[in-house]
């Protein structure tokens, strides 16, 4: 039991709990804050792995910033507790064990080690982000210059639908 | 070393209770953030196959999608306040304009 | 030698083609002087034609046949049906009679049809006939001389139904083409048989392939005897013989030239020119020899008791002419074609003369066609009187006019060709005497006697030339028509049948020695004139001398009279046995089963499923977005297991 795969089991261990919480708790802060958590035991987990710059964005942009947009939303809304309605009948009784049944066959596919699944485990890869910034600015320019101009219109799209009505 | 399978594992675990969460709750922001949930297990996946193939280039897309997601977000948490203000509440079954 | 007629002899057809398409495209405003132009040009110049081509065959080519193939038609395998005109001897008859007669009863129609509506109709659909029939006539096989055949049925249906608002006018339109339909079926499967055995329905190759087979002796149904059958059934039912004679007394609906050209001289004239034209392969047959003989005769007799007893003057002409044409089947039955198209041709002449003079007497009469309501019209429309009468005495076989020599050529054939035919000569001088008594009967009830009609309301008048005029020409026709075979005990060379020899063989060399043959003929034809003249007299003393008597004779023989006057129940007794069963057969099972329940039925369920089918994937729709997302994970699901099928059977199978 190497301490690599102690600190693995805690966080995976603590990443479910999160997911379950948010599941399971009633008003959408409460989810909120779980996924939170879930967001920076995924963080420990990559620097766990060795990305640490996919670990330093993940903490700096999904927990700092999309994490926060879901909070303040949620206080500007003043979401209360959620109400019990149960219009569709499908969701009610074929919507668990579907669901169950989609994370099943995922399982079901990556447990064994074969054609899919490498089986041996490898070790930290060595200037990973020198790596990335090579790549995501030789091989991947465009598709990076396309997600500023992505942003843009998401900023523009935000700010135009979260106008006030003109009176 | 943490074999490999055990990170997918984990990513087809929290893949499946985004799932559930977006097929079980009500309230739309809570299953926005489970939209969220689903897209960081595919991070997982994303980063563990870069590992374990020893390119980086699944963190490259791993960067891309949360990049998306962002943008997503603020766009969805948009349209979530103006359901909010043209149907006064939040349930997600309210939203039912095209119901017969 | 230049044959440049011959050559093009499709304009003969061509003409009323022309003619028919440009009154019936545009002629529906025009002035009744400008369609006739078009039609009488039309038919005239065929005519011409027609009369240039037989100069160029006689005597350009002395009567060598001639052949030409035009374009291919069909052309399936080593089968081969072409436009393919031929001139023969035969032909040189058939296209003089079809367009000389044709002719002079379109210029007759001109003063009949003048006053009707659709005169423009009338005269494109004569135009369209004439079309047809000289296709008929030209042709060199089978097959386009069975385009001719059912275009003839088709513009008989549509000029005897041309008055088609009146309902009995349109009904017999379609007796008259359905009956037509049922001989042609026949004719066509003697067709479809010839072809099969002998691989070409080309007449000069199929006579000459058929010429050296064995011939069928009595009794035999061997190839031969089932073809010639089968195209003497179509031959029936175009030639009104029994048992499909029913359509062509109902056909006198149509208008009187109609019944003049297509029910007297022509169309009806199509199954005996068939027979003759087939005449190779019927010698190859006993059996249909016989067969043919015996329902000509059959026919012949049948048709003359009827028309005793008729009173509408076209019925009478109408079963005068099925009894005559049973005379010309007789004659080929007997094996003496050239006798039978001699007596088609004098009929020709006759009987369409008879058909137009009465319907001058209909015209003079203000639409009247029934005798008991006429009489003593002799002094009053001589033009018509006298040509009509010089018609009756052909048509009884009085020397020296047409009738005589072809219908004597016939019963001497009749009689003298060996192998038991004396029946037939029997009933075919019976049949003589009842034609000279039922046609004299319509010459003194009509012209003679009382007077039967009410002045005030019938006003007499003479028809106008254009109507007189062909009824002339045809009396002369009448007369001397029958001189170009005077037999040869008369000191004349028979110039008709040695006309006709190169297709038919030399004169029937009879039983018995020419000495004896020569004074047969003379007997025999002593006998009939008697027989006509026993007619005329009988004719005389009943309706002239003791006007009472056929009332008291009616009366003491009444059922005998009352099946005559019904037409033996042929009509009501064909309703109850074929046409009751396959009406009530159409409704009850084609209409309400199959095509309502069955047809519809599938129809409607198809759309029926669409429906439903719609229904059930309509409840996907629910508006609800929660349910949404159960599909999205359902489709999750689905492309998971699809991309990944191989891995999970892979991962069943090791399980196992």
């Amino acid at each position: 039991m190497s301490p690599v795969l102690i600190i693995f089991f805690v966080l995976a261990g603590l990443a479910v709990l999160g997911a379950l919480n948010l599941v399971l708790q009633k008003h959408p802060i409460h989810s909120a804050l779980s996924l939170i958590v879930v967001m920076v035991c995924l963080a420990g987990l990559y620097l766990l792995m060795g990305a640490e710059f996919v670990a330093a964005v993940q903490i700096i942009v999904y927990g700092g910033a999309i994490m926060v947009l879901f909070i303040f939303v949620i206080m500007l809304l003043n979401a209360g507790e959620e109400e019990h309605t149960d219009f569709s009948k499908i969701a009610k009784f074929a919507g668990l064990p579907l669901a169950l049944a989609l994370t099943a066959s995922l399982a079901a596919l990556v447990v064994k080690p074969g054609q899919n699944v490498h089986g041996a485990t490898q070790a930290v890869i060595p200037k990973a982000t020198e790596q990335i910034s090579t790549m995501l600015f030789k091989d991947f320019v465009y598709p990076f210059e396309l997600t500023s101009f992505l942003i843009l219109v998401a900023i523009m799209g935000a700010l135009v639908l979260a106008q006030r009505e003109k009176k | 070393m943490v074999p490999t399978q055990y990170y997918l594992l984990l990513s087809a675990i929290l893949f499946g209770l985004g799932a559930v969460a977006f097929v079980f709750k009500r309230n739309i922001i809570t299953i926005f953030m489970s939209i969220e949930l689903m897209l960081n297990a595919v991070n997982l996946a994303f980063v563990a196959f870069s590992q374990a193939s020893g390119k980086v280039d699944g963190q490259v897309f791993v960067l891309f999608v949360i990049v998306v997601a962002a943008a997503e977000a603020a766009v969805g948490l948009g349209i979530i306040i103006l359901i909010q203000r043209n149907r006064q509440s939040l349930n997600i079954e309210k939203v039912n304009l095209l119901k017969l | 030698m230049p044959t440049p007629m011959l050559d093009h002899l499709w304009i003969i057809p061509l003409l009323p083609l022309l003619g028919a398409a440009t009154n019936g495209l545009f002629g529906k405003n025009w002035p009744n002087k400008l369609v006739n132009a078009v039609a009488l040009n039309a038919t005239g110049f065929s005519f011409l034609a027609a009369l240039e081509a037989v100069r160029e065959f006689i005597f350009v080519r002395n009567q060598e046949l001639f052949r030409k193939e035009f374009f291919d038609w069909i052309v399936a395998g080593s089968f081969r049906a072409g436009f393919d005109l031929q001139m023969d001897q035969l032909t040189v008859i058939m296209v003089l009679v079809v367009t000389g007669v044709g002719f002079l009863i379109h210029i007759y129609s001109t003063g009949y049809m003048a006053h009707e509506g659709g005169y423009y109709r009338f005269f494109s659909y004569l135009n369209l006939f004439m079309f047809f029939m000289l296709i008929l006539v030209l042709a060199a096989n089978y097959v386009l001389l069975f385009v001719g055949w059912e275009g003839v049925g088709l513009a008989s249906y549509l000029l005897i139904g041309f008055y088609f608002l009146k309902k009995s006018a349109s009904d017999a339109g379609k007796k008259a083409f359905i009956v037509n339909r049922i001989g042609d079926f026949g004719f066509m499967l003697g067709m479809f048989l010839l072809f099969k055995t002998f691989g070409t329905l080309d007449f000069t190759q199929l006579f000459a392939k058929s010429a050296p087979w064995a011939n069928e002796g009595w009794g035999v149904f061997g190839t031969f005897t089932v073809a010639c059958l089968l195209l003497f059934t179509g031959a029936c039912g175009k030639s009104a013989q029994l048992p499909l004679y029913v359509w062509l007394p109902d056909a006198m609906e149509g208008p009187t030239p109609v019944s003049a050209l297509i029910h007297a001289a022509t169309m009806v004239t199509a199954g005996v020119y068939v027979v003759v034209r087939s005449h190779v392969l019927f010698t190859h047959s006993e059996t249909a020899l016989v067969v043919v003989g015996t329902v000509g005769c059959a026919t012949a007799f049948f048709a003359a008791t009827i028309g005793l007893v008729q009173t509408d003057i076209k019925k009478v002409l109408a079963y005068s002419t099925v009894s005559q044409l049973g005379y010309m089947f007789l004659a080929c039955g007997v094996g003496a074609f050239g006798a039978g198209i001699f007596h088609l041709m004098t009929h020709a002449f006759f009987k369409a003369l008879l058909f137009l003079a009465a319907g001058s007497v209909i015209h003079a009469m203000g639409g009247e066609q029934d005798m008991l309501h006429m009489g003593g019209l002799s002094k009053k429309i001589k033009v018509t009187y006298w040509t009509m009468l010089i018609a009756t005495l052909a048509i009884a076989g009085f020397p020296p006019l047409a009738g005589f020599f072809s219908k004597d050529s016939i019963l001497f054939e009749a009689f003298q060709r060996e192998g038991g035919w004396h029946p037939l000569y029997f009933f075919g001088l019976l049949t003589a005497l009842l034609t000279s008594f039922y046609m004299f009967r319509l010459i003194f009830l009509t012209f003679h006697g009382k007077q039967r009609y009410d002045e005030h309301h019938v006003h007499v008048h003479e028809s106008p030339w254009s109507m007189l005029g062909p009824l002339v020409v045809l009396a002369v026709l009448s007369v001397i028509g029958g001189w170009m075979a005077a037999p040869s005990f008369w000191g004349g060379e028979d110039h008709f049948t040695s006309f006709l020899s190169p297709i038919f063989g030399a004169a029937h060399e009879g039983a018995l020695s020419e000495a004896t043959a020569h004074s047969f003929e003379l007997t025999l034809a002593v006998v009939a004139v008697v027989a006509a003249l026993i007619g005329l007299l009988t004719a005389f003393w009943l309706y002239i001398k003791q006007p009472g008597k056929p009332a008291e004779i009616a009366k003491s023989l009444k059922p005998l009279y009352t099946t005559l006057c019904n037409k033996y129940y042929v009509d009501e007794a064909y309703g109850a046995v074929i046409v009751k069963p396959l009406l009530a057969l159409s409704t009850n099972v084609l209409w309400k089963v199959i095509d309502v329940e069955m047809i519809d039925g599938t129809v409607n369920g198809i759309a029926h499923g669409a429906t439903a089918t719609g229904d059930i994937t309509r409840q996907t729709q629910s508006g609800n977005t929660r349910s949404y997302a159960v599909w999205v994970v359902i489709g999750a699901l689905a492309v998971l297991v699809i991309i990944f099928w191989p891995a999970i059977r892979a991962m069943a199978g090791g399980a196992q």
